[in-house]
């Protein structure tokens, strides 16, 4: 089934429903009949919670019935991604070492969600812990992109982009720690945003690297990303970490969709070799728009950003070599050889042998070294300078200009199988994202056509001072609204993975 | 091996480095060859309400893994949140200890594999502790000096907050240790706990005074805590740890010996005999040419001895790093202020009030405060008794009594409101001494308070003046060839007759008034 319904927007399907002119269930079940349709080739859930969605959506209708006053976005569906804990759902973060596990409470995030009506259709898939950039990761096989199933739909939260991307759901959860949100928003053709760090709640949200991670929106359109943004934005208690100051007006600034007379930065430290010639062309097509649509243009250099990876590969597997040491077989998950004639520590090591993939071992010993005594200074302190110069470079930047481009991604989607023995290509896939979260500053990735080489999509990453998240929007959305014009219908009906 | 091993002193063939060493050097000589430096890690569980990171009730006990969430459990996705009373307990305690507070620190993660140990690194705090570099008063009994006692002031390294661990226990095998067990079950109740630790500077010079040194640390330590009201501080409870280190030092040499570190020192005493036994087993190491091996050495209460743990040689590399999920404590110096204003009178000022308002000298203090008295005077004071009465009662009877009972005087079942009337029953004359000892007796049998004893033995003192020359007269008429002898002059004689007054009266009546009464009657 391919209804209309599942080509909606989360803005329109929530003006419907509220009007009456939808029901929230209808719309659960057009969604759940397309992810019964796709789901065998796209693969991006590792959970569709069928009978807990339509009770949901039941729920959203009987408000309506009853008269109460409806959330923005009650009766949507969406796509949570797997690191979200759950209460009615296994939460398995995409590794074999938590299958199975049925998390005795809700994250933030997913209350939030519950909370504001949003009708949860399941869980997606990701990279091991949020470790990847393809979902070829994920302990239970990769999800592909819906421009092409033979590409990845990007990582770590490839699950919710490829779901939001194939019309199984209008909104999509995920948490960018690298460049997790933005990087498969840029592959699939979708808005991604990573919000200024602490904006979210990371109460539930299983860590990779606590100092980075950050949960966001994405959505086909600006408007959808901004809605989800400020129901998912706030203060929480339960996060110390967590910023105590109102929500930017997000969505406003997705209405307001003008940029007249906004300073915008381009970084020459994000361009050039290496670089996807296609990405680059579409690229410098959109900054000419911006400049069309009203912004100063002007060239900013960073000089730091070009050590970011490098500080980004000892930082987060230091924190996720710390953080993923309670997957220890003692008290949840997989166990492995508790046969009674091993010690502890045997389930222990036999457990995280045969729980852990790769990569995620890969970065359990990338981390334990470099937080080593005698090792510490060289690589996690000096790591940690390098993150304060580049957000020494944000912030001298933003004395010049309101926000900062770039490409989101140096290519498009690569194929399956292309670069998973090859360590350092993948990691390249996050080099444009890694600044902003090494200095918790808000960023966006959103859609600026069609790389001519491929025809695959290509993304412009938006990056603006924390805690003006309303401006990443506000710019977007005015890009977006001069492409939808020059194009005259949506860039996902060019999508034909599906078709 | 760096040295051979002398056949008196062990035996030759060595299984393991320092191992080979099994004898003893007798105390007084290896303190008068070798001088002691000790080191002590105390381990403090905070009596908050809740836990460090999370709404758990932080109390002891409890049906196992009852006190715990998915924070202190350490399920993934939960995250840390810290208790603003912990950090308040903390710069209490420090400011106590007269060390500084940090304007700024963090906490940082500890990373080691323990079953008990929920998130397998515990939060705790590495180069930025919340408290530096302060001291502790604290008085050893030496009877070679001067006064009986000696002072010396104990440096204090540093103060920091963490979290404590869940408990294990090991079923079956024969160590109760986890290698050799059948399984193990853990508890979490305690995981979470905040736990304060106090780490001294090293304490060198005390020569034979050592063990008790460590003691009188850990005593005055105690009383700080428990008047700061931060703690129950229970050791046989676990809410007070004690870590020994223990190096020795060629006398004269200046050059530190290589420590141990004794764990599970759970009482005071035991803390006196680790560190004595340690100088007495590295004497004899150093002695037989080998050296001490840096380790961590488990106390074992009933033996008085110490065993070797792992080698801290292999010892692990924790890993520290600034824990990403808290923010810095940054205490600011108007709250510090605050919690300084708010202090108690601290142990070392009551003492000295104490000794003042008693009028007694330090020596009688230090025998009251060695018999734990120091609060049931206070309060015997407090309920109206003087403060010699209130000191002859505990000192002489209550003392006694515990020591008879093997129990601490202060759990004695008799309040000091108890032992004020008693003393004013004395003082009034309707007590004698030794019936008061009667009616202590019946007050700890549990028959009530001693008005109470009194009404229901019988005790108080025949004072009725009619009643006693009846009593006498009797006596006299009994006993005609004594009371002759008393009318001769022989006055010795008339205890006789006092005795057979008091038999008569049960021994309820005042001797000495009985015997002007026999005198007086003789002599009419
Ligand atoms: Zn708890």
């Amino acid at each position: 089934m391919d209804s209309g319904i599942v080509r909606m927007s989360a803005a329109d399907l929530a003006a419907g429903i509220a009007a009456g002119d939808l029901s929230a269930a209808e719309v659960t079940e057009a969604h759940l009949g397309r992810i019964e349709a796709v789901e065998d080739r796209v693969h991006s859930f590792l959970h569709v919670s069928a009978e807990q969605a339509r009770r949901a959506a039941q729920a959203v209708d009987a408000q309506r019935a009853a008269g109460e006053p409806l959330g923005p976005l009650a009766g949507v569906p969406l796509a949570l991604k797997d690191v979200f804990t759950t209460m009615d759902m296994p939460t398995t973060c995409g590794s074999a070492i938590l299958d199975g596990w049925r998390p005795p409470y809700d994250a933030t995030i997913t209350r939030r969600l519950r909370e504001a009506g949003v009708v949860l259709l399941g869980k997606t898939n990701m990279d091991e812990f949020a470790m990847g950039s393809s979902t070829e990761n994920s302990a239970f096989g990769p999800s592909r992109n819906p421009w092409d199933l033979a590409r990845v739909p990007g990582g770590s939260s490839g699950g919710s982009a490829a779901a939001v991307a194939g019309f199984e759901a209008p909104l999509g959860v995920g948490t960018d720690t690298g460049g997790s949100i933005r990087q498969p928003a840029a592959v699939c053709g979708l808005v991604g945003g990573k919000p200024t760090y602490g904006a979210t709640s990371r109460y539930g949200l299983v860590a990779f690297a606590s100092s980075l991670d950050t949960p966001g929106p994405l959505a086909r359109t600006v408007l959808d990303a901004a809605l989800l943004h400020e129901v998912m934005a706030g203060h929480d208690p339960r996060d110390s970490t967590s910023v105590d100051s109102p929500v930017p007006p997000v969505v406003a600034a997705a209405r307001q969709a003008d940029i007249s007379g906004l300073t915008v930065g381009i970084v020459p430290e994000l361009s050039g070799e290496g670089y996807q010639p296609g990405v680059l062309a579409r690229f410098a097509e959109a900054v000419e728009l911006l400049e069309s649509l009203g912004a100063k243009l002007m060239e900013v250099s960073c000089p730091h950003f070009t050590y970011g990876l490098a500080a980004y590969y000892l930082i987060a597997p230091s924190e996720c070599s710390s953080n993923l040491a309670r997957f220890d077989a003692m008290r949840f998950g997989l166990r492995c050889g508790d046969d009674g004639t091993r010690s502890a520590e045997e389930v222990m090591s036999l457990t995280r042998e045969s729980g852990f993939g790769a990569e995620v071992k890969r970065r359990i010993m990338l981390g334990t070294y470099a937080l080593s005594s005698g090792y510490y200074d060289a690589y996690y302190g000096k790591a940690q300078q390098v993150r304060t110069l580049i957000t020494r470079d944000f912030q001298a930047a933003f004395e010049q200009v309101d926000v900062l481009v770039s490409p989101t991604t140096p290519t498009t989607a690569f194929p399956i199988g292309e670069r998973v023995d090859d360590p350092m290509a993948m990691y390249l896939a996050d080099l444009c994202t890694i600044p902003a979260n090494l200095s918790g500053n808000p960023a966006l990735s959103v859609p600026c056509g069609l790389s001519p080489d491929d025809g695959l999509p290509v993304g412009l990453q938006i990056m603006a001072p924390v805690l003006a998240d309303d401006r990443l929007y506000r710019v977007a959305a005015a890009l977006e609204a001069a492409l939808d014009r020059r194009r005259g219908y949506p860039l996902l009906d060019d999508a034909k993975g599906l078709a | 091996m760096t040295g051979t091993v002398s056949a008196a002193s062990g035996p030759s063939a060595a299984v393991e480095k320092g191992a080979a060493v099994t004898g003893l050097v007798p105390f007084g000589d290896a303190v008068s060859r070798y001088d002691p430096v000790i080191g002590l890690e105390t381990h403090v569980e905070l009596g908050t309400a809740t836990k460090m990171f999370c709404g758990c009730p932080a109390v002891f006990g409890g049906d196992p893994n009852t006190h715990v969430c998915p924070v202190c459990l350490g399920l993934p996705g939960s995250l840390p949140v810290a208790n603003r009373v912990a950090i308040e307990y903390t710069i209490r305690i420090g400011l106590a200890l007269n060390c500084q507070i940090a304007s700024w620190c963090r906490f940082a993660r500890k990373n080691y594999f323990y079953p008990d140990m929920p998130k397998n690194f515990q939060i705790s705090q590495y180069d930025e502790p919340l408290c530096v570099d302060g001291w502790l008063d604290v008085t050893i009994d030496d009877p070679g000096a001067e006064g009986g006692s000696r002072a010396i002031r104990v440096g204090i390294e540093r103060v920091h907050l963490e979290e404590d661990t869940g408990k294990s226990l090991h079923v079956g095998g024969t160590t109760g240790r986890i290698h050799g067990a059948d399984y193990s079950l853990v508890d979490y109740n305690r995981a979470g706990i905040p736990l304060v630790e106090i780490v001294t500077k090293p304490v060198d010079g005390t020569g034979e005074l050592a063990p008790a040194a460590a003691r009188a640390y850990v005593t005055e330590l105690r009383d700080l805590l428990r008047s700061l009201e931060v703690s129950d501080v229970r050791m046989e409870e676990g809410s007070l740890r004690c870590d020994v280190n223990t190096s020795l030092s060629p006398r004269g040499s200046g050059v530190w010996g290589t420590r141990t570190e004794t764990k599970n020192v759970n009482s005071l005493r035991s803390v006196e005999r680790a560190v004595r036994h340690e100088i007495e087993r590295q004497a004899a190491v150093l002695d037989s040419g080998e050296r001490v091996v840096l380790q961590t050495r488990h106390f074992h209460e009933d033996t008085g001895t110490t065993t070797a743990g792992r080698g801290k040689e292999e010892a692990q590399d924790y890993r520290y790093f600034p824990e990403p999920d808290l923010l810095p404590i940054a205490p600011s110096s108007q709250w510090v202020d605050a919690i300084r204003a708010g202090l108690p009178e601290l142990p070392a000022a009551r003492r000295a009030r104490l000794m003042g308002e008693w009028a007694v000298s330090a020596r009688e203090f230090m025998d009251i405060r060695n018999a734990g008295a120091v609060d049931a005077v206070a309060a015997t004071v407090a309920a109206g008794a003087s403060a010699a009465e209130a000191r002859k009662w505990w000192l002489n009877e209550l003392v006694r009594r515990a020591n008879e009972a093997g129990a601490d005087v202060a759990d004695l079942p008799i309040s000091p409101a108890a032992v004020a009337r008693v003393a004013e029953l004395v003082k009034a004359g309707t007590l004698s001494d030794k019936l008061a000892r009667q009616v202590i007796d019946g007050v700890l049998a549990g028959e009530g308070t001693p008005d109470e004893v009194v009404a229901a033995r019988g005790l108080a003192v025949v004072s009725d003046e009619g009643a006693l020359l009846t009593a006498v007269d009797a006596a006299i008429a009994a006993n005609p060839d004594v009371a002759e002898k008393v009318r001769g002059g022989k006055i010795a004689a008339a205890g006789a007759l006092v005795g057979a007054v008091m038999k008569a009266t049960r021994g309820q009546a005042d001797a000495t008034r009985v015997r002007e009464l026999i005198l007086d009657r003789l002599r009419a």
